[in-house]
């Protein structure tokens, strides 16, 4: 097991370097300049923008700008915002509670709907249950969250005038109100973002469980009298969970690195919205840390994933 | 229009036989700024005092909490970093100039004791330096009195290359010295026309040099107060988080009676101008919107919830088509539109000229701008009165038609011109932008008519407007024949911007693109003017050159001027602010209060 894990924590050491190499290279090439406003204002003299260019190292070559990166990330200094002028890592940090409360409540109210409803449409398959639920599931996935967003909007906010469709990370209110004015706006950013993960994992639940209802054991289980309760929960539903564990535990990257679009829409003050305005800005330091960061969460949430496997089913074995 | 015409026009104002708005208008009609008017009026005697804005509440405070929406999230609080509008307008929350300019283009104290004027002593007779008294008793947010070290200090700070401050232009060619503890003395190279540069308006915040004096240079980027302001403004800063939102709240000890109205201030950024916009005017989340660049038949629907209403401003912000003088599709050097050849037809002055018939500025207004872009002002039309002696302009396709048959370029086979083997046809750029692709519709059809064909080509904002050296698609570089954009004028004074006509501000590879000639126009008799411009004392002479050379560029078709591009703004119905085109959105914040 930790040999296992060693070896996977070694692999992994190589792919990051890929990673980064790639990004770095990307972000290189790719058009646009952190200073370009500058130079369509006629007051401000080209030589601010020279000087800021020379200041901030974006002269050097490629390959020298990389290593400065990587020398810097390795002793943990994530880069500077040319932009903002700060430290990535306070700009990250600042943003990282409401990406992970929006974001983490959505994929809870996911799970909360997609569990029980796949488990006991799969248990009863082609009832009226699955039918209306596996409608729902098409129609929720196949409508993409800027239009749900903009939807829920229009009803709640300017023809209802109910909820507010402008975030605020920081309400100024204490107590019980602000745990009021917190949920009013929440409603509807991990509405859209929980029922458009929800209706996905609705459909995969559903099929994890089919696979596994009509194996030889369950009906064993079942012929043995045992309540179909205890079937569903202890033979059924734990052995369907493993392919679910797997999505989900990929999915908890996003968590972090925030839902993009929806975050514009509301203007939640989120690591996904910090990426877009950074990429709008040609802010490299910050675009770099945030893909960065995403990629080791990928990596460190693919390891989780396969570790789980070996809880859940003892059959598998790290060698 | 020359010094003659425009002394008439002065003393038609003095009479009251024309309004100083009207004035300002005509001014602005003829390329000129509202400031530069005023300065004009001033001159020459005519009583110009600002009206003062109509503020009711008699305490500071109880106005409970204002919130403001940018959707373009301020980035960081240093006025002397403050990159586009976003950051100045969030700056001067907490930061202030010695004097802002208001909306009619007159100079209003703020640091300042008083306004400088040869009167009162504070203007050089010979133009040579300016005195400005500061107002006493001004204490920053920590306490620390408000002092002429202080002024000093931003000249030192700015005017150092090794702190690549925005303002440096506004610093670098004066010499600031303290004569008391409250009073300073700009002085100047040159005799120089245009004073109110230095600590003036969206340029001028002036920083504490007790917290920014560890940090001149090469250390600038490190000091505290970078993200965390000690200004002297209206508002206390409370909270920053760069990209999202700004805090503020209520400064006891403003040295401005009974001011501000409201307890807190919340700027919040990031999403899109149409929310922005909804948040405001339809559902009043929100009480005040910057910058609304949404298609106007949007915004009137919004208005029509009546929570709040459009404010349009003024300013010189154009849209403009410009015309290539050199040859882009042919290297010479290494370089595309190099500045040593000759366009193959646009050196042609009939055809410029039918280019400048083919442009439909009505429809565009009409059809695509609305009240956000304006076809009768800046270089256009001047009014009534003065339309035959300037500039002005039509859109006639048949007139275009037989300036290029007399001038010999007749149709091919395919139905475009040619001459001597070289054809009409053009390759005309801007950036990806919906208002700009439907224009270019509009002119492409009006030139097809003409018998000049149009290759349309649009560019992602973000490299258009790079400064990226070895990206041909940069608007600098100009590999195309047409090529439209807004070019900002919100300086105070035209005679900066009239620089991108200027042979010595030739755009080529041997400076990285930096010059700002874009269109590679060269005249003698324009860089002549101009360097006489820069040094002319007296305002109308210096009014009536500016407009000379503003008409050179016009009958020369250097540029097709399109629509102007007012700043607009979405404000509550309850909400009264002053508010300026020709300074921050936030100039006159201290003033801005609610209806109880």
């Amino acid at each position: 097991m930790s040999r296992y894990l060693i070896r996977r924590l070694l692999i992994a050491i190589p792919s990051l370097l890929g990673i980064s190499v790639v990004l770095f290279t990307v972000l290189a090439l790719a058009p646009g300049d952190p200073f370009g406003e500058l130079a369509t204002n006629p007051a401000i003299p080209p030589e601010v923008q020279a000087a800021l260019r020379a200041k901030f190292g974006m002269d050097d070559p490629i390959m020298m700008r990389y290593l400065h990166w990587l020398t810097a990330m390795l002793h943990g200094d994530w880069g500077f915002s040319f932009v903002s002028r700060v430290d990535v890592d306070t700009l990250i940090l600042q943003r990282l509670p409401t990406t992970l409360a929006v974001i983490g409540a959505s994929q809870v109210l996911a799970l909360l709907i997609a569990l029980p409803v796949g488990v006991y449409a799969a248990t009863r398959p082609y009832s009226i249950f699955d039918q209306v639920a596996s409608t729902f599931a098409l129609i929720g996935f196949s409508l993409p969250t800027f239009f749900t967003g903009i939807v829920l909007i229009l009803v709640f906010s300017v023809s209802l005038n109910w909820l507010p469709f402008v975030f605020r990370a920081d309400l100024a209110a204490t107590g019980l109100q602000w745990w009021w004015e917190e949920i009013r706006q929440s409603i509807m950013p991990v509405a859209v973002l929980g029922l458009f993960q929800g209706a996905t994992w609705t459909r995969f639940v559903r099929s994890a469980v089919l696979d596994v209802i009509r194996l030889d054991y369950v009906t064993t289980a079942r012929s043995k009298g045992l309540p179909e309760r205890g079937v569903v929960l202890k033979h059924i539903v734990r052995n369907a969970l493993i392919p679910v564990v797997t999505l989900i535990a990929l999915q908890m990257p996003i968590v972090f690195g925030g839902a993009i679009v929806t975050e514009q829409i509301f203007r939640i003050p989120g690591i996904g919205s910090l990426l877009i305005s950074a990429i709008q800005a040609n802010d490299t330091p910050v675009i770099m840390a945030v893909t960065f960061v995403f990629a080791c969460l990928v990596i460190l949430f693919n390891l989780i994933a396969d570790l789980l496997y070996g809880w859940l089913d003892p059959r598998i074995s790290y060698r | 229009m020359n010094e003659h015409d425009l002394r008439g026009l002065i003393e038609d104002v003095r009479h009251g036989k024309l309004s100083r708005r009207a004035f300002t208008r005509t001014m602005i009609g003829l390329g000129l700024t509202a400031p530069l008017a005023t300065q004009m009026l001033a001159y020459s005697g005519v009583a110009v005092a600002a009206e003062p804005f109509a503020y009711k509440p008699t305490k500071a405070g109880g106005g409970g909490a204002l919130k403001v929406l940018w959707w373009q999230a301020p980035t960081l609080l240093n006025p002397h970093f403050a990159v586009g509008t976003k950051d100045q307008d969030a700056s001067r929350l907490f930061y202030e100039p010695l004097a802002g300019w208001d909306q009619d283009g007159n100079l209003v104290p703020v640091l300042a004791a008083q306004i400088p004027t040869v009167e009162n002593g504070g203007l050089a007779e010979d133009g040579s330096s300016v005195t400005w008294k500061l107002k006493q008793g001004v204490k920053w947010h920590d306490g620390q009195p408000f002092t002429a070290d202080d002024c000093v200090f931003n000249w030192e700070y700015s005017s150092d290359p090794a702190t690549a401050a925005v303002t440096i232009g506004s610093y670098k060619d004066v010499k600031v010295s303290k004569v008391d503890d409250h009073t300073i003395r700009v002085d100047f190279p040159k005799p120089t026309p245009f004073w109110a540069d230095a600590f003036v308006g969206a340029f001028g915040m002036i920083i504490p040099k007790h917290q920014f004096e560890p940090y001149k240079g090469a250390k600038s980027r490190e000091a505290p107060a970078n993200v965390a302001p000690v200004g002297t403004g209206p508002y206390l800063f409370a909270d920053f988080k760069p990209g999202d939102v700004v805090h503020g709240k209520l400064n006891p000890n403003y040295h401005m009676p009974n001011r501000p109205y409201f307890d807190t201030i919340e700027m919040k950024g990031g999403g899109d101008a149409v929310s922005a916009a909804r948040a405001v005017l339809q559902t009043g989340e929100y009480d005040f919107a910057w910058n609304m660049q949404v298609e106007d038949e949007i915004l009137k629907r919004l208005e029509a919830s009546g929570k709040g209403s459009v404010v349009i401003l003024l300013a010189g912000s154009i849209e403009h088509i410009q015309l290539n003088n050199t040859d882009p599709w042919h290297e010479v050097d290494g370089e595309r539109s190099s500045i040593k050849t000759k366009h193959p037809y646009l050196s042609d002055p009939a055809v410029r000229n039918a280019f400048n018939l083919l442009v439909d500025r009505a429809s565009v207004h009409k059809f695509i701008y609305g009240r956000t872009g304006d076809d009768s002002a800046n270089f256009v039309v001047a009014p009534e009165k003065f339309a035959s002696k300037n500039t002005s302009y039509e859109f006639n396709v048949d007139k275009a038609i037989k300036l290029l048959d007399d001038a010999g370029w007749k149709p091919g086979a395919d139905g475009v011109r040619e001459k001597n083997g070289v054809k009409l046809h053009a390759v005309y750029q801007t950036s990806i932008n919906a208002p700009r692709q439907k224009t270019q519709e509009i002119v492409k059809q009006a030139c097809q008519k003409a018998g000049i064909s149009i290759e349309i080509k649009s560019v992602t904002a973000s490299v258009f407007f790079s400064s990226d050296v070895a990206n041909l698609d940069t608007y600098p570089h100009f590999a195309c024949d047409l090529q439209m954009y807004t070019t900002t004028m919100q300086q105070p004074d035209p005679g900066q911007f009239m620089r991108q006509f200027l042979s010595e501000e030739l755009a080529s590879k041997a400076n990285k693109f930096q010059g700002r000639n874009i269109v590679r126009w060269q005249n003698a008799d324009y860089d002549k003017l101009w360097a006489e411009s820069d040094k002319e004392l007296n305002t109308v002479k210096r009014a009536a050159m500016l407009i000379a050379l503003n008409d050179m560029v016009i009958k020369n078709v250097v540029v097709i001027p399109v629509v102007t591009r007012p700043s607009v703004v979405a404000i509550a119905k309850n909400l009264h602010a002053p508010l300026s085109g020709w300074d921050t959105n936030t100039y006159g914040l201290q003033d801005w209060y609610r209806d109880a």
